[in-house]
C-alpha cells in the first residue's frame, strides 16, 4: 500500500478489497440462501439443454441409424471425415452464411434507411411505423407459404403478375433464384427488426449534443456523421449479431418455400442436419454436424455476448 | 442513404438551416411521401394475405389477380371448424410454458440482481451461451430421449422444451427490469421487518409488473410461432397451429385462399400484441439490452 502515490488511488484500492473480503466472507447460509432462488432455472436449464447436447457428442462418435436401432457402433472421429468430405455439407455451410450474412446486412441497411424516415415528425407517424413493423409479427410458417404462394408462385403469384406489368417475363423464383426467393421473405421479415434497434438507438441520442453541436455551427450533415453515426455504432453492432444468431438458424421459410431444393441447391445447416436425421436417419452423421455447427456458433456467440456485455453495462451492478 | 440522412437531421427543430426554408419543407413533404410509400410497400403482403382470405378459391389463384369480389368468410368458417385441437394444444403450449418461464425465470432474475450470487456475469453467460445453440444440434436427441420416455406427440414435451427455450430470455430481461428497483425501497422494506416473499410480493412485484408483461409477451410470442420441435415431436395428437398452416396445403386442387385464412388467423394475436406493445417488443428482443 505504500508504494501507491494517491490518495486516489490508495481508496480505491481499499474499497475494493473490502469488496472482494465482503464477497468471500458471506457466510456459508447465505450464500446458500443467496442461490435459492437461481437453483430451479439453472437446474432445468442445464437437464434439458446441456444433456441432449451431451448425448450429441456421443452419438457423433458413433455410427447409428434410427431404422436399425442394433446398429450402434462405435466410429470415433470417423463421422467427421466424412463430412469434410462431404460436398453437400459444404455446400449447405455456404449457403448458411450467404443467407444468413445476406439477410442481416441487406436488413440492416433498410433498417437503418426506415429508421431515419421514421425518426421525423410528420403526419401519422405512429401508424406508418406500426405498419413497418408488421412484417416481423406474422408467424414465420404464414409470411413464409405467403411468399412462396401468393407472392411469388410462378402463375398466380402477384410477384411475376407486377413484374409482367413492365414487360418482364414470369420467373419460377423458387426453383430457379431459390435463395433469392428465401432472402426476401426473410429481408422482409427482419428489416422491422433492425429498424426497432436502430430506431430506439436514435431516439436515445442525448439532445444536448446535439443542440451543442448545432450551437457549434456544425451542419445537419456534419452532425449526423460525427455524432450520430458514432452513437448508433453500437445498436447496429447489436442488431447484425443478434440478427445472425437468430437467422442463422433458419428453418421454416427453408422447408416451406424450397425444401432445400432444387436438389439441395437452397439447403442451410439446419435444413439439412435435418433430413439426414429425419429423412434420412442416419443419427451418427447428423449429431456430428450438429456439433460443427455449434463450434462455428461458439465463434459468432462470443463476439455478441462480449459486446452485449461491454455496450450495454450488464456487469454494473453484479 | 447520402441524400435522406442531411435532410432527416435537418428536420429536427434545432439543426440550423443552410437552405432556405422553402426548400427544406419540400425535401421534408418528398421524405414524408417516401416513408409512406416503403410503410405501405411493406405491409402489403400482409394486406393481401387478408384480401386473398376473403375470396373463393378460384379468385384467390386467378392470374390476372382479383382485386374486387365479393368478401366470402367461407374460408374462416371452414378453417376454424377443422382447427380446434390445433389452437387447443398451441394455448396449452403457449400458456404452460410462458407461466413456467415466469415461475423460473422471476426468481432467478432476483438472484442476479438484487441480493446477487458470486460469479452473477458467469451465470448470465452461461443462460444467454444456451439460447445461441443452435437447436438442430439438440433434435436428434431430443427426439431419441422422447421415443424412449414415450412422450412423442405429446403436448408436455413441447410445454418442457419451450420453457427452456424462452427462460433465458426471460431471465436476462427480469433482471434487466428487476436492477431498475432502487436499492433504497428495498432498503426500507428490510427495514420495515418484511421478509423476502412479503417484499417480493407486497413491494418488488407491482414495481416490476410492466417488466414482467413485456417478458410474457416475448415468450408467447416464440412459444406461439415455434414450429421446429412441433414439426419434429408431434404427429396427430400435439400438433400446433403452425402444422395446422402446412396441413391446409393439399397436393391436390385450389387451397390458397383457405390458406390465407388460417395464416392470417394464427397471426392476427402476436401482430396485435405487438402493436400494442411495440415499446416492450424492443426490449425483449434485444434481450433487455435496450431500454
Amino acid at each position: 500500500m505504500t508504494t501507491l502515490t494517491t490518495q486516489a488511488a490508495s481508496a480505491r484500492r481499499a474499497q475494493q478489497l473490502r469488496a472482494a473480503r465482503d464477497k468471500h466472507e458471506l457466510p456459508r447460509a447465505e450464500r446458500w440462501r443467496r442461490r435459492g432462488p437461481l437453483l430451479p432455472a439453472l437446474l432445468f436449464t442445464i437437464v434439458v439443454t446441456q444433456i441432449p447436447f451431451l448425448v450429441t457428442i456421443w452419438y457423433s462418435l458413433h455410427s447409428r441409424n434410427l431404422l436399425r436401432p442394433d446398429s450402434d457402433l462405435f466410429v470415433g472421429f470417423a463421422n467427421y471425415g466424412d463430412i469434410v468430405r462431404d460436398s453437400t455439407f459444404r455446400g449447405a455451410a455456404l449457403n448458411s452464411v450467404v443467407i444468413t450474412l445476406g439477410c442481416v446486412l441487406v436488413a440492416m441497411v433498410l433498417g437503418i434507411v426506415l429508421a431515419l424516415l421514421l425518426d421525423r415528425p410528420f403526419p401519422g407517424r405512429g401508424v406508418a411505423r406500426t405498419l413497418l413493423i408488421t412484417p416481423f409479427l406474422i408467424m414465420p410458417v404464414a409470411s413464409s407459404v405467403l411468399w412462396s404462394m401468393a407472392m411469388l408462385n410462378p402463375t398466380y403469384g402477384l410477384f411475376n403478375w407486377t413484374l409482367g406489368l413492365v414487360g418482364i417475363d414470369p420467373v419460377d423464383w423458387t426453383s430457379t433464384y431459390p435463395i433469392v426467393a428465401i432472402l426476401m421473405a426473410l429481408v422482409w421479415q427482419w428489416t422491422p427488426f433492425m429498424m426497432l434497434l436502430v430506431l430506439a438507438g436514435l431516439q436515445a441520442q442525448p439532445k444536448d449534443v446535439l443542440e451543442a453541436a448545432s450551437v457549434d455551427g456544425a451542419g445537419p450533415w456534419r452532425t449526423f456523421t460525427w455524432i450520430t453515426m458514432p452513437h448508433l455504432r453500437r445498436y447496429v453492432e447489436l442488431g447484425v449479431l443478434l440478427g445472425i444468431i437468430y437467422v442463422v438458424n433458419t428453418f421454416d421459410q427453408i422447408y416451406l418455400m424450397t425444401a432445400g431444393g432444387p436438389g439441395t441447391a437452397s439447403a442451410n445447416l439446419p435444413f439439412y442436419i435435418y433430413q439426414r436425421a429425419f429423412l434420412g436417419f442416419d443419427i451418427g452423421q447428423a449429431a456430428a454436424m450438429g456439433v460443427v455447427v455449434v463450434i462455428a456458433t461458439i465463434f459468432v456467440a462470443m463476439a455478441a455476448l462480449r459486446l452485449i456485455f461491454r455496450s450495454f453495462d450488464v456487469k454494473e451492478h453484479s | 442513404m447520402t441524400t435522406t440522412a442531411p435532410a432527416t437531421t435537418s428536420s429536427r427543430p434545432a439543426a440550423p438551416g443552410g437552405a432556405p426554408r422553402s426548400r427544406r419543407r419540400s425535401t421534408g413533404t418528398l421524405l414524408t411521401a417516401l416513408t409512406w410509400i416503403l410503410a405501405v410497400g411493406f405491409f402489403f403482403p400482409v394486406a393481401w394475405m387478408a384480401m386473398t382470405a376473403f375470396k373463393q378459391e378460384s379468385q384467390a389463384s386467378s392470374n390476372p389477380p382479383t382485386f374486387f369480389f365479393e368478401p366470402t368468410l367461407d374460408q374462416f368458417r371452414a378453417v376454424i371448424g377443422e382447427s380446434g385441437t390445433y389452437v387447443a394444444n398451441s394455448l396449452i403450449a403457449t400458456g404452460f410454458s410462458t407461466v413456467l418461464v415466469l415461475l423460473l425465470g422471476i426468481p432467478a432474475a432476483y438472484a442476479l440482481s438484487i441480493r446477487p450470487v458470486e460469479k452473477v456475469g458467469d451465470v448470465l453467460f452461461f443462460f444467454i451461451s444456451t439460447k445461441m445453440l443452435p437447436v438442430v444440434a439438440v433434435i436428434v436427441p431430443i427426439y431419441v430421449i422422447a421415443g424412449q420416455l414415450k412422450v412423442l406427440d405429446n403436448i408436455w414435451t413441447l410445454v418442457v422444451l419451450y420453457t427452456a427455450m424462452n427462460l433465458p430470455i426471460a431471465v436476462w430481461m427480469m433482471r434487466s427490469f428487476l436492477q431498475e428497483v432502487p436499492a433504497e425501497v428495498l432498503e426500507a422494506a428490510s427495514v420495515d421487518g418484511a421478509g423476502l416473499l412479503r417484499t417480493m410480493r407486497s413491494v418488488l412485484l407491482p414495481m416490476v409488473a410492466p417488466g414482467i408483461a413485456a417478458t410474457a409477451l416475448i415468450c408467447v410470442i416464440f412459444a406461439w410461432n415455434e414450429f421446429f420441435f412441433a414439426l419434429n415431436l408431434t404427429a396427430s395428437q400435439a400438433a400446433t397451429v403452425p402444422i395446422f398452416i402446412v396441413s391446409t396445403m393439399t397436393s391436390e386442387g385450389l387451397f390458397l385462399a383457405r390458406l390465407c385464412a388460417a395464416a392470417l388467423l394464427a397471426s392476427l394475436p402476436v401482430i396485435l400484441a405487438g402493436w400494442i406493445a411495440q415499446k416492450q417488443l424492443v426490449r425483449g428482443l434485444s434481450m433487455g439490452a435496450i431500454k
